[in-house]
């Protein structure tokens, strides 16, 4: 039919009373990074969890690579990697021994060769021998990715794989999954770290288990229609401080020395930066980015219009 | 920060109350089980068994016998039925299926009337020396029962019993209660180590966070309840020889019986433990939980398995409670291989319900593990 890797229709799914994903629809081609994003709670990893058939959906169909979600579970579980937010391999076994035993489950026939190689690439060759649990955060997230991809899967489906990892072993990491998906690995990546989110090619924003926004970065804050500026000088802090509830301004935030200032209101929030009466600033007008988009959507799901 | 504070104790405590408040089916399980357990011992226990099994064995139907016969049985200590040969009464014991088998010889009213005192030969279980021993005092009650029947000249002669009992305490003729505990404890602590073993499995994997992880791999339920019980039938092997070289070394205990017959069985008991445990594992939200229902299960194996307490005095429905256990079935195979010398036809009773129980047990284990999260 479609050549899309994943490619699912108004799934639900509720516990309790609580709907945790509504109606969401999502079509992901072969290849492409696209990177998930909302707030706690907006139902990233209840959609994970059902994309790889870990949970049932209450309603809607659809399809991973190819394969019904709902009656091909365990063929869809064969060819994605899956790497849950909290580490979930074994601490008491050695990086090798989990390696092994991951090559084990998925029958693979060049298991040694296969763990050699992912071991090299990882840049794990110094701990091989050492216990999972002894590792720190950010060698443990890449012992976690060696072995969600060590069966050579053809989608990547990656929890918040970064939460907790320092900026390093961040970007190490981000260069690791763009190297695959260059060889053709599908990767759906949830996160909350907007450079990480820079670096999808497209990109879902989740409120309330359902998508409110996709798109490129580049779409998704032209489409926005943000406004931002930024002022430098003295006492930028109490600036925010009164800039924050001002009428027509969305968000203020210091970066450092920098007031930085929101709106999708461009006169409420010149008019804001007008009547501003404090310590000189200088103002400029600069490019929005994927934060004052999401702290955006965010606000306006808090208050209904 | 120094000393004894009652406010930070307070803190503490109120943390704790709240946990254990958050965890009701915990909660209902330490109270519920308790009384269950006191309700269910209170009236199976009894610690002087009544109707026990009696096969007997005539060989023509007599007067004497007969009145023997009721006399024996308004002891209450013996539930008597009549056997058609010898050879059932000798099955009937290494099944342990009878305690007692009664001989009255041929002639027995001639014999009585002729003054010859002829002796009732009575065979018994005495692999429990405990399970019988009130039976047998009560056998010098009915000495005298015979007298009203006699003939009056033979009523007067008063100083010469008219018959005797011979009794044979069997397998255990010194009637050593340490060659009954020792087989029944090697069931009981195979019965500890490895339930606990398996009881926390699941949960641990679930609680640590790797079963979200196993459960996204191409595994199937049945794979990994094999893997988590057959290592520790070869741990399971380990502890059954050590126990048993420590016992026949230590307490002299005899195995009279096949010793690989004897470890075969014993594989398939401890694989029973296993199995029962990982269902523990796969149905309790938790570690407490999955503890609490292994330990339940401990108390019926230690009480109505007849370890402690024999099982033939106990009543039906808590012999039927027992039945189900693989603990009582285990305990009957190693007293019957290490005392009675029992073969494979003998153990084969008590074999298939534990291997019944296995496969039972794990098919409930994996129903009710779940392969997605929900």
């Amino acid at each position: 039919m479609t050549d899309y890797v994943i490619d699912v229709h108004d799934l639900c799914k509720s516990f309790g009373a609580r709907r945790v994903v509504d109606g969401f629809t999502l079509q992901v081609a072969a290849s492409e990074i696209c990177g998930f994003l909302g707030a706690n709670g907006s139902g990233k990893t209840t959609t994970i969890r059902l994309l790889c058939g870990l949970l049932v959906p209450d309603s809607g169909s659809g399809t991973c690579l190819g394969l019904d979600i709902l009656r091909e579970a365990p063929k869809i579980r064969q060819q994605i990697g899956y790497m849950t937010q909290r580490f979930s391999f074994y601490e008491d076994l050695t990086v090798v021994e989990n390696l092994e035993l991951v090559a084990g489950v998925y029958e693979m026939t060049d298991s040694g060769a296969a763990i050699d190689d992912i071991i090299a690439r990882m840049g794990l060759g110094d701990y091989r021998s050492d216990l999972a649990g002894h590792l720190s955060g950010g060698w443990k997230q890449r012992l976690a990715l060696a072995a969600c991809v060590l069966h050579r899967p053809k989608l990547l489906l990656l929890d918040e794989p970064t939460a907790g990892v320092d900026v390093k072993a961040r970007r190490e990491f981000w260069d690791l999954i763009h190297d695959m998906a260059g060889e053709g690995l599908t990767v759906l990546v949830s996160t909350h770290y907007m450079d990480e989110a820079e670096r999808c090619k497209r990109l879902v924003y989740l409120a309330d288990g359902r998508i409110v926004v996709e798109g490129t970065a580049d779409t998704l804050t032209r489409e926005s229609g943000i406004v931002t500026f930024e002022a430098t000088g003295e006492d930028v802090d109490s600036a925010a401080r009164q800039l924050r509830h001002a009428p027509g301004v969305e968000a203020a935030t210091v970066f450092g020395r920098v007031l930085h200032v929101a709106s999708t209101e461009r006169s409420g929030l010149e008019q804001a930066i007008h009547t501003y009466k404090g310590g000189a600033l200088t103002w400029r007008e600069v490019e929005p980015n994927l934060e004052d988009v999401f702290i955006h959507q965010l606000a306006a799901r808090e208050q209904p219009k | 920060m120094n000393g004894f504070s009652f406010n930070r104790l307070r803190a503490l405590l109120r943390k704790e109350w709240i946990q254990v408040r958050r965890d009701p089916t915990t909660l209902r399980m330490i109270v519920a089980l308790p009384i269950m357990q006191l309700l269910l011992f209170g009236f199976a226990i009894n610690g002087n068994p009544k109707n026990l099994p009696t096969g007997l064995l005539i060989a023509e139907p007599s007067q004497y016998e007969r009145t023997l016969v009721t006399a024996m049985r308004n002891t209450g200590y013996y539930d008597i039925r009549l056997l058609s040969s010898e050879a059932e009464g000798e099955k009937g014991l290494a099944a342990g299926d009878l305690l007692f088998v009664i001989n009255f010889p041929a002639n027995f009213d001639r014999s009585v009337d002729r003054g010859d005192a002829p002796s009732i030969l009575v065979d018994a279980d005495a692999t429990d020396p405990s399970a019988i021993g009130n039976a047998t005092a009560a056998l010098g009650q009915i000495a005298t029962a015979l007298n009203r029947d006699l003939p009056s000249m033979r009523q007067t002669q008063t100083a010469a019993p008219a018959f005797q009992f011979q009794v044979h305490a069997r397998y255990n003729p010194e009637q050593l209660t340490v060659l009954n505990i020792v087989p029944g404890l090697i069931c009981m602590v195979l019965t500890m180590s490895t339930m606990f073993i398996t009881t926390l499995s699941i949960t641990r994997e679930r609680e640590r966070g790797t079963m979200e992880n196993l459960m996204a791999m191409p595994v199937r339920p049945i794979e990994i309840m094999l893997a988590k019980i057959a290592p520790y039938i070869v741990i399971g092997y380990l502890q059954v020889a050590l126990i048993l070289v420590f016992s026949a070394v230590v307490f002299q205990l005899p195995i009279r019986g096949s010793l690989p017959l004897l470890m075969l069985a014993l594989g398939v008991f401890i694989a029973s433990n296993l199995a029962l445990g990982l269902t523990f594992s796969t149905i309790a939200a938790n570690q407490m939980q999955a503890q609490q229902l292994a330990q339940f299960t401990l108390m019926p194996s230690f009480l109505l398995s007849g370890f402690f307490f024999p099982f033939r005095g106990m009543p039906t429905w808590a012999q039927w409670i027992g039945e189900i256990f693989p603990t009582t079935h285990a305990m009957r195979i190693v007293r019957g291989m290490l005392l009675k010398g029992n073969g494979v036809y003998d153990i084969l009773p008590d074999l298939w319900p534990i291997a019944l129980f296995t496969v039972v047990i794990l098919g409930v284990a994996v129903w009710f593990y779940r392969s997605t999260l929900d």
